[in-house]
């Protein structure tokens, strides 16, 4: 058999497998009667998530005026007034026309696809070492502020529940899913498979490994 | 004591007036102690760490010696309640590259692989890669909500997740970006460094199948949100026939309960994916209609190319090996008889072979597997070989069951370019030179 129809019998018979789950699930319907009810307040507090089509989104509103001082208190230690980053602390800001040269700058205006997972990034993880303390209101100022760092919403454009998933992101459609494997299954070459190598570069070179490299002292 | 018993295969030590006062029988540990301190400048009397430095060892306890392990008592039960290595294995610990990161918070370190013989993990070296630091839960305090497109949203005591049927099962976990810091060439002169991203443990815990079952999933559900109880609420979006396939929620690791550092005292598997989806200190599960593309499948986790398009939601980790040894941390020694070992794995299923080649890729032969060979989980494999001082171009090349052969760099870049980051599996290069040194190098 070839190794081409090999996986695709794997394919299938990994297809068949995941059709014989379901079914399972759904035809044996076995519980336990573990767990108790999650009430809807519960389920409130934690269910903080928001998708791009705005599902999972607040009332409540804010615009990057609002964020100002805001971010400058909370935010801008890291990220920088302008979104600029310090240290290594990530860029939020510019980046534009970036992602094809060599040094890529992927930041929230260059790269991120969607302004809900901003939404949802600040109010479930920002600030760093505060989570989960800023307020509905306040994520959508520093949302807004954020994007205005980037050109993407006017200073006094007020955010909320309805209007946020229309907000244009400049890379929405930077993102791809892979159709074909990369590189298909093939016999490779055992015995006299190239002509020549050749060093191009070597680590120690670089001289950026931490100096305790883990060598042991006897061997 | 008698002459003879004293000059057994010994020289005649000293022993303090004092120490010789308290009776009873002499243990091992404490006549080191006291060699010790009676050495003058600090020269080490029996067997003790060496600095670093290769030493022949202490002729005092070599043949025709009796060494003081063989007459004196060891330590007692209880010693170390919990065991630990013995000494003189300390070195064999996770190490990190400092300017990685910002903060250590959020960052990451690197198993030894280097010290692996065979294919699992000692709980203890297991790499950790925190984005909000390692949570610490108490176990009666721990949650777990199932909410979203279900019939029964529920919410699990960790008495409640142990109550379930368990399963066991070994399977690797990688990071994505493991080897990500040597897309441009050769970077990191060291394997924990470049492969060290892994680990592979036998875990024990519940199908999530069978909770979702538990709550009863809406047929319009088509992905479930895994979701962080930790100060960074890691969330990542899986499908949901990934999640009814192998995913489990596990309390156990290697037969104990899990490491803090590794989600205690509940994490996600999801075997064969990217390890940033294995979602630690596990919160919540919502069970919805489409991706929720949250920071860690967008801005992170996605794969960007030479045309400024990104690849998202690659989350299958390809067949990738590197040996372990030789490798630049564990040079060779001597000229003769070598064994080289190494790791295999494929998120894809099991290993078929392994190839090593000795000369850079131009001749290859086959390694030997070390069994059980088990699918999504490391597969450790050796070659015995003869070193005489020659230059050597050591490789690995690993093929899963689907027939996917670990490609060259040269072909992935040609694919990727150099700035995706994410799944480099492509083939590792050491130089091993005339005096045992090794290198991370890269092949034109």
């Amino acid at each position: 058999m070839s190794v081409s129809a090999k996986r695709g019998l794997l394919l299938a018979a990994a297809a068949a497998a995941l059709l014989a789950g379901a079914q399972a699930l759904a035809e044996e319907g076995k519980t336990y009667g573990l767990g108790t009810p999650a009430t809807p307040e519960q389920i409130a507090a934690w269910d903080i998530d928001i998708r791009p089509d705005g599902a999972g989104l607040p009332p409540g509103s804010g615009s990057a005026a609002d964020g100002e001082e805001l971010y400058a208190n909370q935010c801008a230690f890291c990220h920088g007034d302008f979104g600029e980053g310090i240290g290594r602390y990530p860029v939020l800001m510019g980046g534009f026309e970036s992602l094809t040269q060599d040094r890529p700058e992927k930041t929230v205006g260059s790269y991120w696809p969607y302004a809900s997972t901003v939404w949802d990034y600040i109010y479930r993880a920002m600030p760093f070492g505060n989570a989960q303390s800023l307020s509905v209101d306040e994520t959508y100022a520093l949302t807004a502020y954020v994007l205005w760092l980037n050109d993407i919403v006017e200073y006094e454009q007020v955010l909320d529940q309805d209007n946020l998933a229309e907000v244009e992101m400049p890379n929405a459609d930077g993102f791809f899913l892979m159709s074909e494997p990369e590189f298909p299954p093939h016999e490779p070459c055992m015995t006299d498979c190239r002509d020549s190598v050749e060093i191009l570069g070597k680590a120690r070179i670089l001289d950026v490994t931490p100096d305790d490299g883990g060598q042991a002292p006897i061997d | 004591m008698t002459d003879k018993t004293r000059t057994r295969g010994r020289l005649p030590m000293q022993i303090p007036a004092d120490a010789q006062r308290q009776g009873g029988p002499v243990s091992a540990a404490r006549r080191r102690f006291l060699a010790g301190s009676a050495a003058a400048g600090g020269a080490l009397a029996a067997g003790g760490l060496l600095g670093g430095k290769a030493l022949a060892g202490n002729p005092e306890n070599l043949p025709p010696n009796i060494p003081d392990w063989s007459r004196y008592l060891g330590a007692g039960v209880d010693a170390h309640p919990y065991g630990m290595p013995v000494e003189f294995e300390s070195h064999v610990v996770r190490r990190n590259v400092e300017w990685l990161t910002a903060t250590s918070e959020s960052s990451v370190n690197f198993t030894p692989i280097h010290e692996m013989d065979g294919f699992v993990t000692p709980n203890g070296l297991c790499f950790e890669r925190h984005h909000g630091g390692m949570a610490i839960v108490p176990p009666e305090d721990y949650r777990l909500m199932i909410n979203g497109l279900v019939d029964r949203p529920l919410i699990f005591t960790y008495q409640d997740i142990m109550r379930f049927p368990p399963e066991s099962r070994f399977h690797f976990l990688e990071c994505a970006a493991n080897s990500g810091m040597e897309w441009r060439g050769a970077q990191l002169n060291g394997v924990q460094y470049t492969h060290g991203m892994i680990h592979c443990v036998y875990y024990t815990g519940v199908p999530l199948k069978t909770l979702l079952q538990e709550a009863g999933v809406k047929t319009s559900a088509k992905w479930i949100l895994a979701e962080g109880g930790d100060s960074a609420g890691m969330t990542r979006s899986i499908p949901l026939e990934k999640a009814l396939d192998d995913c489990m929620v596990v309390y156990s690791m290697n037969g104990e309960r899990l490491r803090a550092e590794q989600g205690y005292p509940v994490r996600l598997i999801v075997p064969g994916w990217e390890g940033n989806m294995w979602v630690k200190w596990l919160r919540r599960i919502e069970v919805g209609d489409k991706a929720w593309y949250h920071r860690e499948e967008t801005s992170k986790y996605t794969d960007l190319l030479p045309n400024g398009k990104a690849r998202k939601f690659t989350w299958v980790m390809d067949a990738k090996s590197v040996i372990t040894s030789p490798s630049p941390e564990k040079p060779m020694r001597a000229e003769g008889p070598q064994v080289l070992k190494g790791l295999a794995w494929s998120g894809h299923g099991r290993i078929s072979r392994v190839d090593v080649s000795l000369d850079g890729g131009i001749n290859w032969q086959a390694a030997q597997l070390h069994g059980p060979v088990l699918p999504k989980a490391l597969t450790f494999f050796t070659l015995p070989f003869e070193w005489h001082g020659q230059e050597l171009l050591l490789q690995s090349r690993a093929m899963d069951e689907t027939g996917y052969v670990q490609p060259r760099m040269a072909a992935l870049q040609e694919v990727r370019g150099v700035n995706s980051i994410y799944h480099n599996n492509s083939i590792q290069t050491w130089l091993v030179n005339a005096n045992g040194v090794v290198d991370n190098v890269r092949l034109g």
